[in-house]
Order: C-alpha cells, then sequence, then structure tokens
C-alpha cells in the first residue's frame, strides 16, 4: 500500500498553529501527505483534528476569529499566501461533511451545481459528467429513475454518497473528509469506506474520524491528535502526536499516548 | 424506602396545585378577552357593511357606475369603489417598488455580508425604524420627499400625489420587508453554505443560487404580510395622497389619489365627515373589505412562514 517514495507531497504541513482569538486550538501539527493515499486523522473530542482539516481548504476563512499560523505548502505553493484565492483551492480541495448537507435541490442539480461554476458546459457533456459522478460516488443505480427528484428525499447514506459525488463532480485532487460515517448507520458506513478505497487511485483522501477501526480499516497513514490542558488557564489545546503509517500506529505505536489511545484505555 | 406508597404521598401541597388553577383562568381570560374584542370588530364592521347593503337596496351597481366619471363622493352618494381600490393598489405598488429592493438588500447584506460588529449595530436600527409612528414618515413625504425628491424631478400638478405617498409607504415598510427576509435567510443551514464554498462558489454566488432559493418562501412571506402593511396603511395615505376625493382618475402616480385606508380616515372624522345613512355606513363595508384583503395577505404569508420551519 503505502509505499516511501520520495515524490514530492500533495501537502507539506509545518508547524501548523491555530488560535481562535487568544485560545489556541491546536498546536505544532507538522506532517505531510502524499498522494493517492488514505491519511486518517484520530483523537478524542476537542483535539484539534477538524480544526487541522479545515486549514488544509481555508475553510476556516469563515470564522473571522481564526489565525492560521505556521506553513502549509499545496504542491510546493503556501496555501496561505495573498495571492491565493481561496476559491481556487477549494475547487482542487473538495471536503464532504460530517452531516450529509444536500442542496434542497434535485440529485441532478446537486451534482451538476460545482462544474455549472466553473462555466458553460453543453448539456450533454453536463449530463455525462453527473452520470460519471454518480457512478463513481455508487449512487447512480439507485438514484438514475429519478435525477430529478429531491435530493432530500434519499437515505441518510445516499445523501453522503451523494455529496461525494457533488465534490468529485468538479474533479477535484483532494477530497477531505470531516467524520463522514458518524450520521450513518453501519451498512451505510460500510459502502462509503468501500467507495473510498475505490476512489483513492484518483484520489488522495484525508478522513476525520472518531472511530478507530474505521481509521484502521481505511487509512494508509494515521495521524494521532491528542489534547493537553494547561494547568493555569484549564484551556484545553490540540497537539499532534504521532504521525506514521497506520499499521505502525495500531501495532506498535512510538508514544505512550497513542498507544494508551488506539487500545482502548483512554478517550 | 420501605414499602408501598399511598396516592396521597403523591399528591403535592393543594394549595399549590390550586394556584396553578386560578393563574391558568387568569391567563386564559386574557386570552379570550382578545378573541371576543377581535370578534366583535368584525361583528361591528358585518352589521355595519349589511346597514349599508340595505341602504343602497343591494344595488352593486352603485360601486361601480361606467356612465359617470370615476370618483368617490359619499356625501352626494357616489360610492366607486374601484377608485380607491385602484388608489390602494397603486400606492401598494410603488410602496413595494421601494420597499423590495431595499429590504432584501438589506436583509442579504445583514445575513450574509455583514461583520458581526456591523450587524449587532444595523440590526436593532433596522428594527427601531419599524416602530416609527407613521405620522411622522407622513410629515417626512410632505416636508422632504415631496419638494426634495417627487417634485424637482417630475414636477406634478399637485405636490400631494400618490408618488410622494406610496415612496413614504415604501419607507414605512422596508424594515418589515428587511427583518422578515432576514430571518428566513439566518434560517438556511450553515451547513449549505459550507458545502457550497466547499465546491469552490463564491459567496455572491452561493448566496444568489443557494441561500436566497432555500429562503424563498420566507422572503415571499415577507413580500405579503409588507404589502398587506402597505395596503393598510392610513396616516401616510392620508397626510400625503392629496385626498383628492375623486380618487386616481388615472393610473398616473403623479396624480393625488385616495386609498381605501384614506377613504374611511375621511369618512371617520374627515372632510366627508356625516353620522348616518350611507355615506357613513359605507366606511363600514369599506373597513370590511381592507380587513378581509390584508386578513387574506397574513394567512397566505403565516404558510410560507410556516412552510420554512418546516424545511430544515
Amino acid at each position: 500500500m503505502a509505499n516511501e517514495s520520495n515524490e514530492s507531497p500533495v501537502f507539506a504541513v509545518k508547524e501548523l498553529s491555530v488560535k481562535y482569538g487568544e485560545f489556541r486550538a491546536v498546536r505544532d501539527v507538522t506532517l505531510d501527505i502524499r498522494e493517492h493515499e488514505i491519511t486518517a486523522f484520530i483523537g478524542p473530542s476537542g483535539c484539534g483534528k477538524t480544526t487541522v482539516l479545515r486549514c488544509l481548504n481555508r475553510m476556516n476563512d469563515f470564522i473571522d476569529s481564526a489565525k492560521v499560523e505556521g506553513l502549509i505548502e499545496y504542491h510546493g505553493v503556501d496555501l496561505y499566501d495573498s495571492d491565493v484565492n481561496p476559491n481556487e483551492v477549494r475547487r482542487r480541495i473538495g471536503m464532504v461533511f460530517q452531516k450529509p448537507n444536500p442542496f434542497p435541490k434535485s440529485i441532478f442539480d446537486n451534482v451538476a451545481y460545482g462544474p455549472r461554476l466553473v462555466g458553460k458546459m453543453s448539456k450533454s457533456d453536463l449530463n455525462d459528467l453527473v452520470e460519471k459522478s454518480l457512478r463513481r460516488a455508487a449512487l447512480w443505480d439507485e438514484v438514475k429513475d429519478r435525477l430529478k427528484a429531491s435530493a432530500l428525499g434519499l437515505s441518510g447514506g445516499q445523501q453522503q454518497r451523494l455529496c461525494i459525488a457533488r465534490c468529485i463532480a468538479v474533479e477535484p485532487d483532494v477530497i477531505l473528509m470531516d467524520e463522514p460515517c458518524s450520521a450513518l448507520d453501519p451498512i451505510a458506513t460500510t459502502r462509503i469506506e468501500d467507495l473510498m478505497q475505490e476512489i483513492k487511485k484518483d484520489y488522495t483522501i484525508i478522513i476525520v474520524t472518531h472511530n478507530m477501526q474505521q481509521a484502521a480499516r481505511v487509512s494508509d497513514r494515521t495521524a494521532f491528535f491528542t489534547t493537553e490542558v494547561n494547568t493555569q488557564s484549564d484551556r484545553r489545546t490540540g497537539v499532534m502526536v504521532e504521525f506514521d503509517l497506520t499499521q505502525k500506529i495500531f501495532s506498535v505505536p512510538s508514544d505512550e499516548r497513542t498507544e494508551a489511545y488506539v487500545t482502548g484505555r483512554f478517550g | 424506602m420501605n414499602g408501598l406508597l399511598a396516592v396521597a404521598d403523591l399528591r403535592g401541597d393543594p394549595r399549590r396545585r390550586a394556584h396553578d388553577r386560578r393563574m391558568r383562568r387568569l391567563l386564559g381570560g386574557s386570552a379570550l378577552v382578545t378573541i371576543v374584542i377581535s370578534a366583535l370588530i368584525l361583528f361591528v364592521l358585518a352589521r355595519g357593511t349589511l346597514d349599508f347593503l340595505r341602504s343602497i337596496g343591494w344595488d352593486f351597481g352603485i360601486l361601480r357606475d361606467l356612465n359617470k366619471a370615476p370618483g368617490w363622493f359619499p356625501r352626494r352618494e357616489r360610492f366607486d369603489l374601484l377608485t380607491i381600490f385602484t388608489g390602494s393598489v397603486i400606492m401598494g405598488m410603488i410602496a413595494m417598488l421601494v420597499a423590495v429592493p431595499l429590504g432584501l438588500g438589506t436583509a442579504v447584506y445583514l445575513s450574509e455580508f455583514a461583520p458581526s460588529k456591523v450587524r449587532k449595530i444595523l440590526k436593532p436600527i433596522v428594527e427601531v425604524l419599524a416602530g416609527i409612528p407613521s405620522v411622522i414618515v407622513g410629515y417626512f413625504a410632505l416636508k422632504f420627499i415631496a419638494p426634495n425628491i417627487v417634485n424637482p424631478i417630475f414636477s406634478p400638478d399637485q405636490p400631494r400625489n400618490m408618488l410622494v405617498s406610496g415612496l413614504a409607504i415604501g419607507v414605512l415598510v422596508v424594515p418589515i420587508m428587511a427583518s422578515i427576509s432576514e430571518d428566513a435567510l439566518r434560517a438556511v443551514p450553515s451547513s449549505l453554505r459550507e458545502a457550497s464554498y466547499g465546491i469552490g462558489a463564491r459567496k455572491s454566488t452561493t448566496t444568489i443560487r443557494i441561500v436566497i432559493p432555500a429562503a424563498v418562501s420566507g422572503i415571499v412571506a415577507a413580500f405579503i404580510i409588507a404589502t398587506s402593511r402597505a395596503i393598510g396603511e392610513t396616516m401616510v395615505a392620508a397626510m400625503a395622497g392629496g385626498r383628492d376625493g375623486s380618487g386616481p382618475r388615472t393610473l398616473n402616480p403623479l396624480e393625488p389619489g385616495l386609498t381605501m385606508t384614506a377613504a374611511m380616515t375621511n369618512a371617520a372624522g374627515g372632510t366627508d365627515q356625516v353620522n348616518a345613512g350611507a355615506p357613513f355606513q359605507v366606511l363600514f363595508f369599506v373597513g370590511l373589505l381592507l380587513f378581509m384583503m390584508t386578513m387574506t395577505l397574513n394567512v397566505i404569508g403565516d404558510r410560507f412562514v410556516q412552510r420554512v420551519r418546516q424545511q430544515y
């Protein structure tokens, strides 16, 4: 699976630290994300894993008080350079959210939303792209007869796969997934996990998950985060403890905090 | 605890229960009074309407006599309803032409674009504006809108006309339009905005393609409720509309005109004051029509508001 090649990483994160106002949410995150791998962020609540994920496509821009320090390079470009347009970033780095969030539009219009933003496209090209995206998201067979129906009528698992289809319709390079299965039942979860394995040959995937088994099942590499409590202010700050091959994190982690977490003694 | 309980152990303090009952009766009583008052108003309007219709001998032709020039002269027993209805519609339309862009623009700005600091200042101002007594807006129409805006640009024959009055009514309903639309826009879950941003959509695109369509039923509700308020507005129409008893002779908004509400004011205490007979009773008839029009609009508006609530 994961081979230690020398090719340049998709993301090079160095000494990343995020503050919300005066409160430091997470600090000292350094890791490389490799192409066509699935990287999992695990750790207890409040450890900053979602915060770090949202830095990778600049979704934290919408929080006025959020301040990002350190460096995130995306294919060698500083993501927070003042010349970088966050919309361009997000077109390349898509996101799937914790709660399925289809637009209150038809199934077709949900998938076509992104491509329509980019520009004019012939009707047949758009139809093809929607079909291709839905097929890739393993949803086509279930919805091909009701593309005009409201997306809100789909089940939770179908909605989440629709969100994945909507995301891949703009042909991104990276897909960020923020606990994509936490609102789904086990069967729907399995389908999403299978889907991730299938599409990883085309995309680089980063997934935040509360579910350690999920991280162990799907990911190539895992970053373990935890919280440190400042005894003076009683504030929690997230820190990245360890980042390694998933297999290693779950069998012979080098940090005892990781071991305590993955063996279920903590968190 | 040993053994079984008796019911008495769980009965609680009887005095508290009695207090609860008294409280419920008192509050229920005040609610009842409100309903009774509304019913009384409706009853009085309906009775007056019946009297009116009886005194004109159920001759509905009198309400729109095509053989005579249009005009609302109740003292001369000329009850050309179409005149004042047209007045209400023209001024209401002008008002909505002002209120929709301004109100919706304010709402979108407050909900989607304003930094939270600006919003904290601006939102209360909009809400205070909603509470301004309409007589003040009427005065504003006479002393500012007419001499400084309408007269220099359009130089109408009369300084008081339907355009002046309509613009001022528009100013008056902007806060309602803004406030209800803003509630609807803010009710759109942020997860939808995030989904759109997550695909690379800009803020303006997200607002136009996702947020506004998702809030459309609330915006329609705002429009309907603001329209109802504009049609029901009396003071501004009476002060700035020109009080011309003949009502709008044409559809030209630069002519003076009378709304249904202003016609009622006149009948009740102004130029058309009479105390009995059809010229007096017509007041109830117009009142009932107005009541039914605004109530219908409000019920439809409420339906749309309910739909917003159910959607998410």
